[in-house]
């Protein structure tokens, strides 16, 4: 029998010293028989009874380590962080015996995480003879056993989804998808998701339930230009009670412009959308595509289902950007927003020195760009393209004339320095890779995608409030040494005071690591 | 000299045996050892009768005696009846009561000169207790229990009570007993003492769980020492012994 010290009957606590009337029946000391608890003296009573005999003082909890979460039987799984009160909870429930006394306190004892032991210290009282109220404290361990909760187990097994959204994009490269990536972390939006998976050209993002797919595809269709199938197969049916089981699929494909991107507008849209010159710039995509002619500063938005209507692909992407460097500038219009209307003289870089090739060409870029900059753009002249659209627009009285040499798309930027490293950094979604390891190149090119993306980051105030971009403490504090002597790059530094602190959310981990979904 | 006994693996010896400093009842069972103890003591003083009251052998609890009589419930078979006259001796007298309380043990406890019976036992058997016990009879009850026979033992020399029992309510049973009394307990901690223990003049028979101090205090309060036995006739004892006492 173990018994605690401090185990005290309470009565006899409360009431001052009175005559004795009898003697203890074990040890003969004399004490009042009209307080004691069956004729025995508190001392003889706390040796004799026990109140805790028919409880447990071991016990097993469960815990799932994937997703830490305990075991509340019987169907129960309970998030509940060590030394928290419903952790407590949960070990005064797993007690068995318990309920016959009253519980008056119970705390943890501090035990070592990695001992996967929980030790409690319980104190309860229980009647132990007519009258008598023992008060008794002793402690339970409980060890900590791993058990995978059914959803976990959902998550780890394959084909286990009930819905999948399929997101396309059928463009050579994948910064569409980062960016969606960072907007749907920012969101919350892949909260239910099950799994994420990479394929060609898109990503897959499974569901265990068929509305949590359909919120998915509502998410989308407020963010992107996309056009959704949805499809279903019949996994099972019932035909006594008519119950049928369903996967269901939504094919979502986004429309292939990209920031950007360079395109030969068919005439007809180019007519409908504004009368708009056909040959356009993409310099927004949003859940509609927004269009401008840095010739003539026209804009136009082309919505999703009037897209999807004549479907068209884009006549240049960034790929085919070319660098020049701007050897005068003249703005020819007050600024409209973020773009000035302006004239500029530009060589090609690959030019500078071999021959005195001059464009003289108009741009929307006359508030950033400055004699001497480098600027990224498209040179049309000399250039074939295979596109039905581009040919038309070439053979039109009205256009073929006022056909430019070149269209500035960006500003560029010295390219950063290798060692150079961000005073920031991005969460990433945690997404099953392929069995197969990727081929080198396509390694190669996924990286480039990534920098190209956090450099458009950096550029674009207006893509970085839809993204959330956390402090780099260590690179922070290497890079306010080096700050003195570097100072390339300006205007490509993001303020620190937009950064967000620390990867504060529970089971976050930064870019290098992966995200746990 | 208080011996510790069990019937039938039973502490409440106060259930199946009466005693009385006259005659001994006890429960007709397989407890050979239990008579033995009896017998022991016994054997050349006073009758030992093995006897049943009304089939049963609760015979502690429904039966009330002393030295003058004997008090059984009506429930009692004319045949026990019988026997009881043959066993014990003619100076006792025994009658059946006719009282809805039956288990008289339970309701009456007397020595030789005094009885505390239940406050609601009718007036008719308050008056046969008296005259067939030859008692004064009062109604009592004992820490607020009401069943005086089974909280109290008592003989001609002291009683033990509930317990629970204060000072004052001890005082005032004491007053009225005219013999010392003392709280305590019997078999372990058990408040019925008298359920628990038979008590006469110069034995006491309690359970087989009491402890050695609820023993020393059993024999302290009943003056149950060395030179208390029958054979020192002479001494203390020798009141009781004489018949014309009174």
């Amino acid at each position: 029998m173990s018994m605690e010290v401090d185990a005290v009957p309470l009565p006899m606590r409360s009431i001052p010293h009175t005559t004795a009337t009898i003697l203890c029946y074990n040890c003969g000391a004399p004490i009042d028989g009209t307080l004691a608890a069956g004729a025995l003296c508190s001392d003889c009573l706390k040796l004799t009874v026990d109140i805790t005999n028919g409880i447990d003082r071991e016990g097993i909890l469960h815990m799932c380590r994937d997703c830490d979460r305990w075991h509340s039987p019987p169907t129960q799984w309970v998030v509940a962080s060590l030394e928290s009160r419903e952790l407590l909870a949960l070990c005064l429930r797993k007690m068995r015996g318990l309920s016959k006394t009253r519980i008056i306190d119970a705390a943890f004892i501090w035990t070592e995480p990695h001992s996967r032991r929980i030790k409690l210290k319980v104190t309860v009282q229980a009647e132990a003879m007519q009258g008598t109220i023992l008060q008794q404290t002793f402690e339970v361990e409980f060890a900590q056993h791993y058990k995978q909760c059914p959803d976990c187990q959902k998550s780890y097994t394959h084909n286990t989804w009930r819905a999948v959204v399929q997101v396309r994009q059928k463009v050579p490269h994948k910064r569409t998808f980062l960016y969606l990536e960072q907007f749907m972390l920012k969101q919350g939006a892949h909260k239910d998701c099950i799994n994420i998976k990479e394929v060609q050209n898109g990503i897959d993002f499974y569901f265990a339930q068929r509305n949590h797919a359909e919120k998915f595809v509502d998410f989308l269709h407020s963010v992107a230009p996309i056009r959704t199938k949805k499809s279903q197969e019949l996994i099972s049916v019932d035909i006594h009670t008519s119950t049928k089981s369903y996967k269901f699929s939504f094919a979502c494909e986004i429309v292939p412009i990209c920031k950007d991107d360079l395109v030969a507008l068919p005439s007809k849209i180019a007519k409908a959308i504004g009368n708009i010159p056909p040959l356009v710039l993409c310099h927004r995509v949003g859940t509609a595509v927004n269009f401008l002619d840095p010739n003539t500063m026209h804009t136009a938005d082309l919505s999703t289902p009037i897209y999807w209507r004549a479907p068209f692909a884009p006549l240049a992407n960034v790929k085919d950007l070319v660098e020049f460097v701007i050897m005068d500038i003249e703005p020819i219009a007050a600024p409209q927003g973020r773009f000035t209307h302006a004239e500029a003289t530009i060589v090609r870089a690959s030019d500078l020195g071999v021959n005195d090739t001059t464009y003289l060409v108009r741009t929307h870029l006359g508030s950033i760009l400055h004699p001497g900059d480098s600027a990224m753009g498209y040179l049309l002249s000399g250039t074939q393209y295979n596109n039905d659209n581009f040919d038309a627009i070439l053979d039109s009285k009205t256009y073929a004339g006022a056909m430019p040499d070149v269209i500035l798309v960006k500003k560029h930027y010295a390219s950063r320095k290798k060692n150079k490293t961000r005073n920031w950094k991005l969460r990433r979604l945690a997404k099953e890779e392929n069995d197969m390891k990727p081929r080198k190149q396509d390694a190669e090119r996924e990286e480039y995608d990534y920098e190209q993306f956090l450099q458009d980051l950096e550029a674009d105030p207006e893509l970085r409030q839809a993204t959330n971009l956390y402090k780099n403490a260590e690179e922070t504090a290497k890079m306010k040494e080096a700050m003195e002597t570097d100072d390339e790059d300006e205007g490509m530094e993001i303020p620190m005071e937009q950064l967000i602190d620390e990867m504060e959310e529970m089971g976050m981990v930064d870019d290098d690591e992966g995200e746990e979904v | 000299m208080a011996v510790r006994a069990s019937f039938e693996n039973s502490n409440e010896v106060g259930v199946f045996s009466t005693l009385t400093n006259a005659y001994a009842l006890v429960a007709i069972g397989a407890s050979e050892n239990f008579y033995s103890v009896f017998e022991a003591e016994l054997a050349d003083v006073i009758p030992i009768c093995h006897t049943t009251i009304a089939g049963t052998r609760i015979i502690g609890r429904l039966t009330a005696g002393n030295r003058k009589g004997l008090l059984v419930p009506t429930s009692t078979t004319d045949q026990e009846l019988q026997h009881l006259r043959n066993s014990i001796p003619d100076s006792v007298k025994i009658q059946r009561i006719e009282e809805r309380l039956s288990a008289l043990g339970n309701v009456i406890c007397a020595n030789d000169h005094v009885a505390l019976v239940h406050p609601d036992l009718e007036r008719e058997t308050e008056e046969i207790i008296a005259d067939v016990l030859g008692v004064e009879v009062f109604r009592q009850t004992i820490a607020d229990n009401v069943l005086t026979g089974s909280y109290m033992s008592l003989s001609n020399q002291g009683g033990l009570v509930h317990p629970k029992t204060s000072i004052q309510d001890q005082d005032e049973l004491s007053s009225l007993l005219q013999v010392p009394l003392v709280a305590g307990s019997v078999n372990r901690g058990s408040a019925v003492v008298g359920a628990g223990m038979v008590v006469n003049d110069w034995m006491a028979v309690t359970g087989l769980d009491t402890t050695a101090t609820e023993l020393s205090v059993v024999e302290s309060v009943f003056k149950l020492g060395e030179g208390m036995a029958p054979g020192s006739i002479n001494t203390t004892n020798k009141e009781t012994m004489v018949e014309s006492f009174y």
